[in-house]
């Protein structure tokens, strides 16, 4: 008769921390946390003591002190007798405005760019085919300094407008300027205007919330139009037509918004030595914007160009197999399918683009970090706590547009065993 | 496919023509891929198109549907010519269904939305009705409990089943199979040529380019050899294994039929 | 009635196809006249390519390449080629091309960065190329010690010690790890830093001492300029490889800790922009360490730099890791191999691999993003070229630096680039 026997149980051992699989993940990871805890410790101690030679102490409230310096350009109101904060304000809403004006040109182009190297035609696609090659691999600050230098230096002045036989005109029917001191572009006023609101912080045009408003109520009322229409070819098999609707939809509330509050553009015009009236983007914005998109399109090209040539050429003719249009098969087949794989690095550009609005003291941009990692930093010494605050709030940024792409991807993955 | 028993009396020829192709030529920049093509095929025939590799067999096919456009020659699908005219191309489109070799399901859709596609946008069918006649076709090809699913979550058999009843939602007269087995694994191939089998007994016309001559045995009234380009030679299954005439026509035999 | 006989009697030879569809003319209908859409497109590329070299053209033709000034420049371009034309003026760059490629160096010792490049295109020869014998790899491995000696001189024995304690720490590995695995792999660790941090210098002092081999010695501002870029940009490549895959593979691991660390590290690193990091290291690296030490500012930089571009190799390595499929894993375990052999045999390998693009793609990055050290004044490209045109004989001058320096950067950034082509190619062939 037989009896099964338990293992022998061996008892603990030292050696067995470093080769029993049980024990030694455990103490890998407590000798690892004693080193970072440790070499944390030693960098905060190596801080303090440096902090108290130096004779400063760690604290926030520059921050509310006056910060006497001025701001070439502004979304928000702003003195140099506001404080530190309010510039740290300004920087940051410049920083963002910057990126998405950015993030949008540099879409659209990279579009155009990505779509028409794919094309058949040769000439084109070699055409951005060299583009692409040729901004790609020079660095970003090389291009932003060279518009600047190139609307600085080789731009008129704005006295060359004058005269009865000017060296410069304006463009457009004589509504932007181009001048080595900025651009200047009509600015809308509304003779109607429905006044500001404050928002405690910064005013806030009632005309632009009103705009706003409108836009989203269109373009949620053209969706309601397109969804109306799928019902309908639900049921009956045919599509109404929504072309003119979704246009009308679209269109006419916003232009009655703008004949309501009496929209009218408020032009540049040239008097004594400089331009009076429109909005004068500066050098700086402009060339901070034009070289950041155009860089950062040839990435978003390759993206796009990626993105249309992993769907294979099967699905493009299976769908015309069974007898769909070109067109259709494009919007229904292909277009899906590549959005899936153009849309993360998408996002990743946008995040990168971003981030390279911070190069913007190369050009006398007054951004985020030209703000607080610049001025107010040289002014205040407080070289700590706005690092600190400056990468944190990048930080910040890069973290909310990961997790908002991780909820992306996560929602269109394509489902597989 | 021995063990089902393939009811050949279902499977009859009309006297109606389907496809006439008639001095074909096509070429592919400089290089002669198809040479003279004459070919005629009624409705209810069964063909399969066999040869080796680079001798323009799925080309042929794949100029039946305009997959692939050619330079030379006629080619008249069941009475409308194949020409640059987008209307021809919509009308044969319609009437002519083709399965590929790697499936071409559409992965961002369900199986369900995958056979439903095309009748909505195409023929402009109610979803509803769209929708049961997938079913049916679906419950055909043996799957129907898969309609939920995405094509990834599927076999390849699965798949390329699926893919012949998509085709089939679109009621066509013609069927158009471009090695259809060729990507699958051995278990599963032959769930997809029962499903061909079934067909044919319903009296679908079939054009298929196959390298599993059981089934042209089994099912084919007529196996054409290509080579180079051109149709070497026709024959009925029976005279075609048992006594081919030309020499390639031996060579390729032997090579196939020899493992 | 059904043909179901036929047999061809002869094959029929092949044909030239139609007149209308081959040859130029065809080919040009096809390709670029094919439709309303693409005739427009071909219009507007040829409108755009004249445009380019009607005003470029010129402009090049119209060259001076000796003089003083931009005034003198503007003055002979007038009298040669008459009034109002514009045309380049390189002479700036015939004068200033040294300073800009080699920053501060002192010209009578351009011979040794110029050595130093051509002993770094030698010892990447065996990395790069498979057709270059693999003794030259041993030159590789010592060539950074060498490259430090030649580019800042001092005494030749600081490096020679340096690599004295990488000999000590294998030789350490290999005596100890007969005895036991585990103190041999924390001997290999410990006792070079040991030797670094206590017994180097004095060693390199005593020997200098007795034997005085050694070059001038140069301080870390006279670099400057493409040099300056280069080294930044080569140490970064070099030490951020090893660093990212270390934290791909921490981020991967099971260890709780250890992953949440990393992920904590490549999160943050690649959130900040990379200037704040410089930013940091310029300024607040000395808040983080003991009062007193200072470090040399480049090695600072680079210290930076590394650690920001590893986080994004990270990433890029982990693309790779995931790109494997699970059967590798299970195939080295069932092989009996550890954790360390297995990733060095059979993961590693292919995971690199498949992350070439990526991982140059980033080195391209981090070359280009070495101009970023102007913002902290360090005399890269970029700020030589401004201070050039603050300079009053050359105000107003640009077109000419710029074209100058991101020719040279496209140069390298475009090899690099074709190199990761021909090597995904040849790689492809190597395994299908």
């Amino acid at each position: 008769m037989t009896v099964a026997l338990d293992p022998p149980r061996a008892g603990f051992r030292p050696g067995m921390l470093i080769y029993d699989t049980r024990y030694r993940s455990i103490t890998i990871q407590v000798i690892f946390m004693i080193l970072v805890v440790v070499f944390g410790y030693w960098l905060f101690e190596n801080v303090k003591s440096n902090l108290r030679a130096a004779g400063k102490d760690f604290s926030f409230g520059f921050l509310w002190t006056r910060s006497g310096y001025d701001i070439n350009q502004m979304l928000v109101q702003y003195s140099s007798d506001s404080t530190h904060g309010r510039a740290l304000l300004v920087g940051m809403l410049n920083t963002l405005f910057l990126a998405f004006m950015a993030c949008i040109l540099a879409t659209v182009i990279g579009l155009i760019a990505g779509v028409l190297r794919l094309s058949k035609n040769v000439l084109v696609a070699r055409l951005m085919e060299i583009y692409v090659e040729t901004f790609r691999n020079v660095p970003v600050v090389l291009w932003i300094v060279l518009v600047n230098a190139i609307m600085a230096v080789s731009m008129p002045e704005p006295k060359e407008f004058r005269g009865e036989a000017p060296t410069a005109s304006m463009l457009f029917f004589d509504s932007v300027a181009v001048t080595n001191r900025g651009i200047y572009v009509p600015e809308p006023l509304f003779s109607r205007s429905l006044g500001n609101t404050d928002a405690g912080i910064f005013l806030i045009s009632n005309d632009l919330l009103a705009i706003i408003a409108v836009v989203v109520a269109s373009i949620w009322g053209y969706r309601r139009l397109h969804r109306n229409a799928t019902t309908v070819q639900n049921a009956t098999g045919v599509r109404p037509a929504t072309r003119w609707k979704g246009l009308a939809i679209v269109v006419l509330p916003l232009a009655a918004l703008l004949a309501a509050t009496g929209f009218h553009l408020g032009y540049p015009e040239l008097k004594g030595f400089n331009f009076v009236g429109g909005v004068h983007a500066r050098n700086s914005l402009v060339a901070m914007w034009l070289a950041l998109s155009i860089y950062s399109a040839t990435y978003i090209a390759e993206s796009v160009r990626a993105g249309i040539l992993a769907i294979s050429r099967g699905q493009t003719e299976a769908a015309l197999a069974l007898g769909l249009h070109p067109g259709l098969a494009t919007r229904l087949v292909v277009l899906p399918q590549a959005l899936r794989v153009v849309v993360p690095p998408l996002i990743s550009q946008y995040l990168s683009i971003t981030k390279n609005t911070s190069l913007a003291l190369a050009v006398g941009y007054m951004d985020l970090r030209s703000t607080l990692g610049g001025i107010t930093m040289n002014q205040t010494g407080r070289e700590l706590e706005c690092m600190l605050m400056l990468m944190g709030i990048y930080l910040s940024i890069s973290l909310i547009i990961s997790a908002l792409m991780n909820v992306y991807n996560t929602s269109i993955k394509l489902k597989e065993r | 496919m021995s063990d089902l028993a393939i009811d050949r009396s279902k499977m009859h020829v009309t006297d109606e023509v389907a496809i006439q192709i008639s001095s074909m030529n096509k070429w592919f920049g400089t290089f002669h891929v198809l040479r003279d093509i004459n070919m005629s095929v009624m409705k209810g025939e069964r063909i399969v198109i066999c040869g080796p590799s680079g001798s323009g067999k799925s080309t042929l096919i794949r100029c039946i549907n305009r997959l692939e456009e050619h330079q030379q020659g006629q080619i008249i699908v069941d009475g409308t010519e194949l020409t640059s005219d987008l209307k021809n191309i919509d009308i044969v489109r319609s009437e002519v269904g083709m399965v590929f070799q790697h499936f071409n399901l559409f992965p961002h859709l369900t199986i369900l939305e995958n056979l439903t596609l095309a009748p909505i946008w195409v023929r402009k069918v109610p979803k509803k009705d769209a929708e049961e006649t997938a079913m049916y076709f679906l419950t055909k090809v043996k799957i129907p409990e898969q309609a939920a699913k995405y094509p990834g979550q599927l076999s390849g058999g699965q798949q390329q089943r699926v893919a012949i009843a998509r085709s089939l939602c679109m009621k066509p007269r013609i069927m158009l199979f471009d090695e259809p087995t060729s990507a699958l694994d051995p278990e599963m191939i032959k769930e997809v040529l029962d499903t061909m089998i079934g067909l044919a007994e319903e009296g679908m016309t079939m054009i298929c380019v196959t390298h599993e001559m059981g089934f042209a045995q089994a099912v084919a009234n007529r196996v054409i050899f290509m080579d180079q380009g051109q149709i070497v030679e026709q024959n009925a299954p029976r005279e075609f294994f048992s006594n081919p005439k030309s020499d390639r026509t031996k060579l390729f035999l032997s090579q196939i039929l020899g493992h | 009635m059904a043909e179901t006989s036929y047999v061809r009697s002869a094959m029929l030879a092949p044909q030239k196809p139609p007149a209308s569809e081959t040859g130029a003319v065809h080919w040009v209908r096809a390709n670029l006249l094919s439709s309303w859409g693409n005739i427009a497109l071909t219009i507007l590329s040829v409108y755009v390519i004249y445009v380019i070299v009607a005003t470029i053209g010129p402009w090049f033709y119209r060259s001076v390449w000796t003089a003083g000034s931009l005034e003198e420049c503007r003055q002979i371009i007038a009298e040669t080629w008459g009034e109002g034309k514009r045309g380049a003026c390189f002479a700036v760059i015939a004068e200033r091309w040294q300073q800009i490629l080699f920053g501060f160096y002192p010209k009578e010792l351009y011979w040794r960065p110029t050595l130093t490049l051509v002993l770094m295109l030698v010892a990447l020869g065996p990395i790069l190329f498979s057709w270059v014998p693999k003794q030259i790899l041993w030159f590789s491995i010592t060539f950074p010690a060498v490259a430090f000696w030649l580019l800042w001189g001092g005494s030749v024995w600081l490096p020679v010690m340096i690599l004295v304690g990488f000999a000590s720490g294998f030789a350490a590995f290999r005596v100890i790890s007969n005895v036991n695995g585990l103190a041999g792999a924390l001997s290999a660790a410990l006792v070079p830093v040991l030797w670094w941090v206590f017994l180097c210098n004095p060693a390199a002092e005593l020997v200098q001492s007795v034997l005085p081999i050694g070059l001038v010695e140069l301080g870390s501002d006279q670099f400057g300029g493409f040099l300056l870029s280069t080294v930044i940009g080569v140490s970064g490549i070099t030490f951020s490889l090893p660093l990212g895959i270390l934290l791909a593979l921490g981020r991967q691991s099971d260890l709780l800790i250890v992953k949440s660390f990393c992920v904590a590290f490549i999160e943050g690193f690649r959130g900040v922009p990379l200037i704040t990091l410089l930013f940091v290291a310029s300024l607040l690296l000395n808040y983080f360490l003991p009062p007193g030490t200072t470090f040399d500012v480049i090695l600072r930089v680079i210290i930076m730099v590394t650690i920001f571009s590893a986080a994004y190799m990270a990433e890029v390595i982990r693309g790779g890791l995931a790109a494997l499929p699970r059967g590798q894993y299970e195939a080295a375990d069932a092989l009996g191999l550890d954790y360390w052999k297995a990733q060095r045999l059979i993961i590693m390998p292919q995971a690199l691999k498949v992350s070439i693009p990526g991982i140059v793609g980033n080195f391209i990055g981090l070359f280009k993003d070495t101009t970023l050290v102007s913002f902290i004044s360090l005399s890269d490209p970029m700020q030589l070229v401004s201070a050039i045109r603050a300079n009053q004989e050359w105000n107003g001058i640009y077109w000419e630096l710029f074209i100058f320096v991101g020719l040279l950067f496209f140069i390298f950034c475009f090899s690099m680039s074709r190199y990761s082509m021909y090597l995904e190619n040849k790689l492809k062939t190597d395994h299908h």
